[in-house]
């Protein structure tokens, strides 16, 4: 199923994501209010996070559920820094390492137990990791902040107070109408650390390693017998992923300057990111980028359309119900399921096989 | 050392390993009393799991197929008979036993049939397209999970539903100075009666005979002209409507029910399916009753540990024994 570099639909899908890179670098001058960029700097944070969940499932084939772990490991990890060491970037910088050797800890323990096993035993065994570290989390409550988290500050230059550049008043400088602010700053910070890991992983598949990610992948007995030792390559592409997405994490924390169970441990974001990376297409680095785009505008404004629908069926039985903005899950769930069956290779992947023949 | 493990083996194997759990237990609690009310929750919750649990991993051990979105007819299950126990509070109240006996039985006949529905609706259109592809079968019931779920807080709102329970299964009885809750003892009983049914039919009928022929060799079987899906269909209804009778008995055992209780539950389903090992009644009974036992006993012991006491049962017994207590899939 390899795509070759040069289809029509190969161009297609890097133009799209040059431009909606292009769209991210530039949000906060396009979409001036505070909803877009906040919907800009998620879209950032999740194009790595459903990225590194492709290195496993779409490129090496194993179905992890303790993805979000890793992600509220480092969340976690920047947030206590934060609120214990007071905000400043050591705080950071040992938040995201704890994180991260929290992260591979546990992520070696996983994998040399697990991977050797069926890919199912993998997924249920996950499951219960990822379960087991939410209910921790919300019960380690002095250290955790519980089911309430932890609200913190983070470094004083991303305040929305501060001012980056000063016109000759004194006051905020404005260019093109931005305000020069730590709120910027913050998104900018957010926008480059996203590239940089999310580049990192297109130049990781690239590699000769990522080649023989892919072979386990298609045929892991032959893969065995050419002599690579598939066990430590799942559980070196297992590693990597805990790492991307511990850091994705802490940039989390980081931006949202809050840090709870619901949104960086919960169920249902593992659900957005499978969700996220089959939409996309799975194996392609593009598709996590396209999946993380859609999903989340349709988190944000999906249900304001939903809404509207719901009150035009008011009178309608059961309907209504089902178009209520809180039940945009059941239609995408429905819209997954149906892409699962047709297009198994999501949105990117399906775009990228056109023209392949000519 | 090798007449230990030969008596042992004798006595039953893996099989000992509850009792041995209950035996160290006794000497940690010390009062027997406590001890004993606690055995008995922890076999009722085990029974429990049981219910919801063989039908996945005999749907496993036939057909290879892992159904992500087993958690849903567990929900489903425990929403519709506290429905159809809402719908017939009047029955319940009345002190006709008669009544109170004939509302829990539609309660659970609503559970199985609806169970049987779905899961036959579940094989045919979910799972049907992905037999064989591991990968898909994960993803594709995961979001039938995901719209099952949606629908169930569609259906039935947000909020926690109480579970009105006949009057005749309520309070307790004493034995000395043990107390024993009227419902555990039911659950018991019903789960076993199950279990001793689900025996029956796997080792002393010709049906039974099949399935066990196919989890061992399914293509032996078809070779030799029998159809095989079809045999698959029937078992996914049965664990289907198994699934959602444990969850019906779930709903009366915790009173108080909440969309969220199909997630939970699925955890610890799974954990009970890893342990046992995939494709065997006897393993599921096995990892079931452990779990529920651990979970009593931790949770008397040491509260604190109680949450994570499941994972770290698994992960003991998985370093022990990679593929479960009892696995019928090699």
């Amino acid at each position: 199923m390899s795509v070759s570099a040069n289809t029509t639909g190969t161009k297609v899908v890097k133009t799209t994501v040059l431009l909606i890179g292009a769209l991210l670098l530039f949000a906060p001058f396009l979409f001036q209010d505070t909803r877009a960029l906040e919907v800009a700097a998620r879209i950032c944070i999740f194009i790595v996070l459903v990225a590194s969940y492709d290195l496993l499932i779409g490129y090496t084939g194993i179905v992890s559920f303790a993805h979000i772990m890793f992600f509220g490991f480092g969340a976690y990890g920047g947030a206590i820094a934060l609120k214990q060491m007071g905000p400043g970037w050591d705080a950071v910088v040992v938040g995201a390492l704890a994180g991260v050797a929290v992260s591979l800890v546990v992520a070696v323990a996983i994998g040399l137990l697990s991977l050797r096993v069926k890919a199912i035993f993998f997924a249920m065994i996950t499951l219960a990791a990822a379960s087991v570290a939410l209910v921790l989390a919300s019960q380690l409550s002095n250290f955790t902040g519980g089911e309430d988290g932890i609200t913190y500050r983070a470094p004083s230059i991303f305040k929305t107070a501060t001012k980056l550049m000063v016109d000759d008043d004194g006051k905020v400088m404005r260019i093109f109408g931005v305000k020069m602010n730590g709120k910027l700053a913050a998104y900018y910070f957010v926008f480059i650390t996203s590239f940089v890991l999310f580049f990192a992983m297109v130049r990781l598949v690239g590699s000769p390693l990522g080649t023989v990610l892919k072979a386990i992948r298609e045929n892991e007995a032959r893969a065995e017998a050419i002599g690579y030792r598939v066990v430590s390559y799942r559980t070196f592409v297992f590693c990597i992923a805990a790492l991307v997405a511990s850091l994705s994490g802490t940039i989390y924390a980081i931006w949202l300057k809050y840090t709870g169970p619901d949104t960086v441990l919960s169920f249902s974001i593992m659900i957005d990111i499978l969700l996220m990376v089959v939409i996309g297409g799975m194996g392609t680095m593009w598709g996590a980028v396209i999946g993380a785009v859609l999903m989340v505008i349709a988190q944000y404004y999906l249900r304001d359309l939903m809404g509207v629908a719901a009150e035009a069926t008011a009178n309608l039985p059961l309907l209504p119900h089902l178009l209520d903005p809180d039940r945009w899950l059941f239609w995408l769930g429905i819209i997954f399921i149906l892409l699962v069956y047709f297009f198994p290779k999501g949105i990117a992947g399906t775009i990228m096989a056109k023209g392949e023949k000519s | 050392m090798e007449t230990i493990t030969k008596i042992v083996t004798r006595f039953g194997g893996v099989s000992l390993l509850p009792v041995a759990v209950a035996l160290l237990a006794f000497v940690l609690i010390g009062a027997p009393s406590s001890w004993v009310t606690l055995t008995i929750a922890g076999l009722a919750m085990g029974m429990m799991i049981f219910l919801m649990a063989s039908g996945l991993s005999l749907v496993f051990g036939l057909m290879d197929v892992m159904n992500f979105g087993h958690s849903a007819f567990i929900s489903f299950g425990a929403f519709i008979a506290a429905s159809v126990l809402a719908g017939l509070s009047g029955w319940l109240g009345s002190d006709l036993i008669i009544l109170n006996i004939a509302a829990l039985f539609l309660a659970f006949a609503a559970a199985i049939l609806f169970g049987m529905a779905a899961g036959w609706f579940f094989e045919a259109v979910i799972i049907k397209p992905v037999y064989k592809d591991h990968l898909r079968q994960i993803l594709i019931t995961m979001g039938a999970l995901i719209v099952a779920e949606q629908m169930i807080l569609a259906l039935w709102g947000g909020a926690p539903m109480t579970v009105h329970r006949p009057q005749f299964l309520e309070g307790s009885f004493l034995i000395g100075d043990i107390t024993i809750e009227v419902y555990r003892a039911f659950a018991f009983m019903l789960g076993l009666a199950v279990y001793v049914a689900l025996y029956l039919t796997l080792n002393r009928t010709r049906i039974g005979l099949l399935i066990r022929a196919g989890v061992e060799n399914r293509e032996m079987v078809e070779a030799l002209g029998f159809r095989i899906d079809r045999l698959f269909v029937g078992v996914f209804m049965l664990g289907s409507a198994l699934a959602a009778m444990g969850g019906a008995i779930w709903a009366g055992y915790e009173t108080l029910i909440t969309p969220a209780l199909g997630g939970e539950m699925m955890i610890v389903v799974f954990i009970v399916v890893i342990i046992g090992g995939l494709g065997s009644i006897e393993g599921t009974l096995l990892g079931a009753i452990m779990v529920g036992l651990m979970a009593n006993y931790v949770g008397y012991l040491a509260p604190k540990l109680a949450l994570t006491s499941n994972m770290i049962l698994m992960m003991v017994i998985l370093l022990w024994r990679p593929n479960g207590l009892k696995p019928a899939v090699k």
